[in-house]
């Protein structure tokens, strides 16, 4: 595994010298009874990455987001994300429906800062800035049961930024969407990211969606979960969503990881962390 | 018209065959107080032609007499207060210990595998049952007939919270946690109001449950209240009175059902009406 190297070609894209480490996963191994989700994922990630985890279902991606956020405990190894000030280590954008139907879109988006209580003048301007972001500000008081699917994710994009955490957790936040609603949530995702850069991880069982978001894209193969390639994507910023889609040298990450993917379904004894 | 209406049709034939939607509501209304009138004068007009026997079944314009004389004496306002101030005290009582202990249960296991027993071989005792043993600890006065109706309030508002928690889906839960709530904020942002529709409809149950508890107790032992007022109208043989007090208790279920469909509408917006 030669996670320097990856940091090395990071920190030059950068050109500001290496960016430190964000996220630090060692040895990650999670079981449940017989079933090994993770199996010894390894995996230093740099600040300010927009990292994206592509697999198979099954591949436990989920789980090792889960495992980042705190929300579960591996069985043995450690995900940790480098703490480097006082604000919250990380905020999660749950897949399918996690806005609270019982608040409005403005208590949603500010419940984060309301559970740490932020002063409230400071919570309206934040949480006001990042409905203006997702285009919410007018429905502020409505409720989500009144909004469709992509509003509501977007509340749920909202609630994640306006939290300021240090690292954003993401797990399939545009499954759930129609290829519009997708496209536009992605475009506007990528908007809103360029203003902060913090660390990102997505999962997403996409590959165009890895390219389109991502600067950094680890593949995992499923059963037993494992890390079976990490893949550099050099597309300048700020991308434009559609235009990427033209773009000669995004067809040919897009190519490269499917190539990837074809061996794993064609051969799937053949498993082990290379880089591409 | 489409499938969805073809589909229907054999199912609602009067819906399909009305000509426009309109005409519905006022028709449908006029129905609903034309039933229980028509009944009244049949009722009525049987009493005056000696159809029923009046000594069970008084005309309804002697009964709505007597009512008025007990408005004028002060009796029926006396006895209806002394209901409802017990209901009131009792449904309190009862409603917020069995809200707390419903969320308590609702989210901590242990606490659920723990009570769970004790609700469960408590809850089948009919309620009028206890009511001898409930007089001997707390004897004649009040206290006894708040008891009652707390009882009557605590396990449908408990078992209803408990459930209603239990409902909510646990990535609300994972989204508390997330983003730092913590305990308390779990109870106040989540689980409560998650669990509200349920807990609503717990309340209406206890309510209803509140209600004939009182009921009898106020039949044992007690000094006023409509259950007083029925029981000593029976003993009075004045079966007027023992009438207007079976209706003020409708009444009041009834007024209970509009007051909690109306907080209903109050406290969970987010219902939507789908």
């Amino acid at each position: 595994m030669s996670n320097a190297s990856h940091l090395a070609a990071i920190g030059l894209a950068a050109s500001s010298g290496p960016a430190p480490t964000k996220i630090r996963v060692k040895g990650l191994t999670k079981k449940h009874g017989a079933l090994t989700v993770l199996d010894g994922i390894n995996v230093e990630i740099p600040d300010g990455t927009f990292c994206c985890v592509v697999g198979p279902s099954g591949c436990g991606k989920t789980t090792l987001l889960r495992i980042l956020a705190g929300l579960d405990e591996p069985t043995g190894g450690s995900a940790e994300i480098v703490r480097s000030s006082d604000l919250p280590l990380n905020s999660v954008v749950f897949q399918g429906d996690s806005v609270f139907p019982w608040m409005t879109v403005f208590e949603n988006a500010s419940y984060g800062l309301r559970m740490r209580g932020t002063p409230v003048s400071h919570i309206k301007e934040v949480v006001g800035h990042f409905l203006d972001c997702t285009g919410l500000t007018r429905f502020a008081s409505h409720y989500p049961h009144q909004l469709s699917g992509g509003m509501r994710q977007r509340v749920s994009i909202a609630r994640a930024f306006a939290n300021d955490a240090e690292v954003l957790l993401m797990d399939e936040p545009f499954s759930a969407l129609d290829e519009q609603n997708k496209t536009i949530l992605q475009e506007e995702l990528l908007r809103i990211w360029e203003q902060h850069r913090k660390t990102v991880l997505f999962i997403t069982h996409s590959v165009d969606e890895a390219v389109t978001m991502g600067d950094l894209i680890i593949l995992m193969s499923a059963q037993p979960g494992r890390i079976k390639t990490m893949i550099d994507v050099p597309l300048e910023r700020p991308r434009n969503v559609l235009e990427l889609r033209h773009n000669h040298e995004y067809g040919e990450i897009v190519y490269r990881i499917w190539g990837h993917l074809r061996e794993e379904v064609a051969h799937p004894g053949l498993r082990g962390t290379r880089r591409s | 018209m489409s499938a969805i209406d073809k589909t229907t049709v054999g199912i609602r034939p009067q819906r399909t065959a009305r000509p426009a939607g309109k005409a519905r509501p006022w028709q449908e209304r006029l129905l609903g107080i034309a039933s229980p009138v028509a009944l009244l004068v049949l009722w009525e007009i049987a009493a005056r032609t000696s159809l029923i026997d009046t000594r069970f079944f008084p005309a309804p314009s002697s009964i709505f007499d007597a009512m008025l004389k007990m408005l004028h004496s002060g009796e029926l306002e006396r006895n209806t207060w002394a209901t409802m101030h017990r209901l009131i005290f009792g449904f309190v009582a009862g409603g917020v210990p069995g809200l707390a202990l419903g969320i308590l249960m609702g989210v901590y296991r242990p606490i659920r595998i723990a009570v769970e027993p004790l609700i469960a071989a408590t809850y089948p005792i009919p309620k009028s049952a206890i009511l001898p043993l409930i007089l001997l600890i707390f004897g004649l006065g009040e206290s006894s007939k708040i008891v009652m109706v707390a009882i009557g309030a605590f396990y449908p508002i408990a078992m209803n919270t408990t459930a209603g928690v239990r409902e909510i889906s646990g990535i609300y839960f994972d989204v508390g946690k997330n983003f730092g709530a913590g305990r308390w904020n779990t109870f106040r942002t989540i689980a409560l109001p998650g669990a509200l529709p349920f807990i609503m409809t717990g309340a209406k149950l206890g309510a209803g449950l509140s209600l004939i508890l009182i009921a009898i107790a106020e039949m044992m032992g007690a000094k006023r209240g409509l259950g007083y007022m029925i029981w000593s109208s029976w003993e009075t043989f004045d079966v007027e009175q023992m009438y207007a007090g079976l209706f003020v208790i409708a009444l009041i279920g009834f007024l209970i059902t509009i007051a909690f469909d109306e907080l209903e509408r109050r406290v969970i917006p987010w219902k939507g009406t789908k």
